[in-house]
């Protein structure tokens, strides 16, 4: 008599879409319910069952569920623009750090030339000396520099047209998920 | 001719047709490039992906594609997307500072004797129309 898995009671995302048995040790059936058949039919497209199955298997079970849903995220962003994917969002929240690190460096400048030349005036008492902007570290320690990433838009040479399908953050306006 | 392979027919052990949609893409100097690609997506995904999309495009995709594969060999859970979110942190956090010193820059504007003749920023103008010379940097332009 031939072994048999037991089946599970329905089939996941995965299996209907592959038209398989779905049993109870199915790796995808935690992570694609039925109810969400587009998520593995994104994933599938771009990735193929074959890999997911062996990134899946590569992950401690614990962050399985995290795995899925950054494939899932990849998928749509590839999906949604074939050319870039998620490297135009990458590129345009690099882009908006730069903006940020560079509003950043004229504020405290300016907050730094105010200092400089009100520091032989008399100081308001009501201005509290251990306010934010007279820490030296806030005022003169660079902001971090963005890792891994530095200029990617120049690596792939982004332009706006590259980013129309995501915009200025618009679409990415909010991240993925929590970490 | 074997000889003349890309990586992608090397990697598959095929030969390779003078249209191999690979070749272009795909040199047979840098062998890691296609099997990362391969690893993540698989051959014909990727075939597929760039089949579809218009030439001129088709060199961008190659290269968003192994850039991608490589992020998700080095994070198998996250891959790019990890970036991203640390980005999101990122700006989130610059944000932040940027609106407490623009208020810091407020209230120093309602409090500034107007007899300094110092020119203080309004918080709500835009920074970004200050020309570089008419602030004193302090080093703090990203490079």
């Amino acid at each position: 008599m031939k072994g048999h898995e037991p089946r599970s009671s329905s089939s996941c995302a995965a299996c209907k879409l592959l038209k398989r048995r779905c049993t109870s040790k199915c790796i995808f059936a935690p992570y694609f319910c039925s109810d969400e058949p587009m998520k593995f039919a994104k994933v599938h497209k771009v990735f193929g069952a074959s890999n997911v199955s062996k990134i899946l298997t590569g992950v401690p079970e614990e962050q399985r569920e995290d795995a899925v849903n950054s494939l899932a995220y990849e998928a749509e962003a590839r999906l949604r623009d074939p050319v870039y994917g998620c490297i135009g969002a990458i590129a345009s929240l690099q882009r908006r750090m730069v903006e940020l690190q560079r509003d950043l460096a004229i504020a405290r400048a300016c907050l730094a030339r105010y200092a400089a030349t009100s520091s032989s005036s008399l100081i308001s008492s009501s201005f509290s000396s251990s306010s934010l902007i007279w820490d030296d570290h806030v005022i003169m320690a660079p902001f971090p520099d963005v890792p891994a990433c530095n200029g990617l838009s120049n690596s792939f040479n982004l332009d706006s047209s590259g980013l129309s399908q995501y915009g200025p953050v618009n679409d990415f306006g909010h991240g993925p998920y929590v970490l | 001719m074997i000889s003349g392979r890309c990586a992608a027919c090397k990697y598959l052990r095929r030969r390779c047709p003078s249209d191999c949609i690979f070749s272009p893409y795909f040199s047979p100097s840098d062998p890691r490039r296609f099997a990362c690609v391969h690893r993540i997506y698989g051959a014909s995904n990727v075939g597929k992906m760039l089949q579809q999309l218009p030439p001129h495009l088709r060199a961008q995709a190659a290269d968003t594609l192994c850039f991608e594969a490589q992020c998700r060999m080095q994070d198998p859970v996250y891959g790019c997307v990890g970036l991203i979110s640390q980005l999101h942190e990122e700006i989130h956090m610059a944000e932040s500072q940027l609106a407490k010193i623009q208020a810091e820059i407020t209230f120093l504007n309602c409090t500034a004797p107007e007899a300094q003749g110092l020119q203080i920023i309004e918080a709500n103008s835009n920074l970004n129309s200050l020309l570089p010379e008419q602030i004193t940097t302090v080093g703090l332009y990203p490079q």
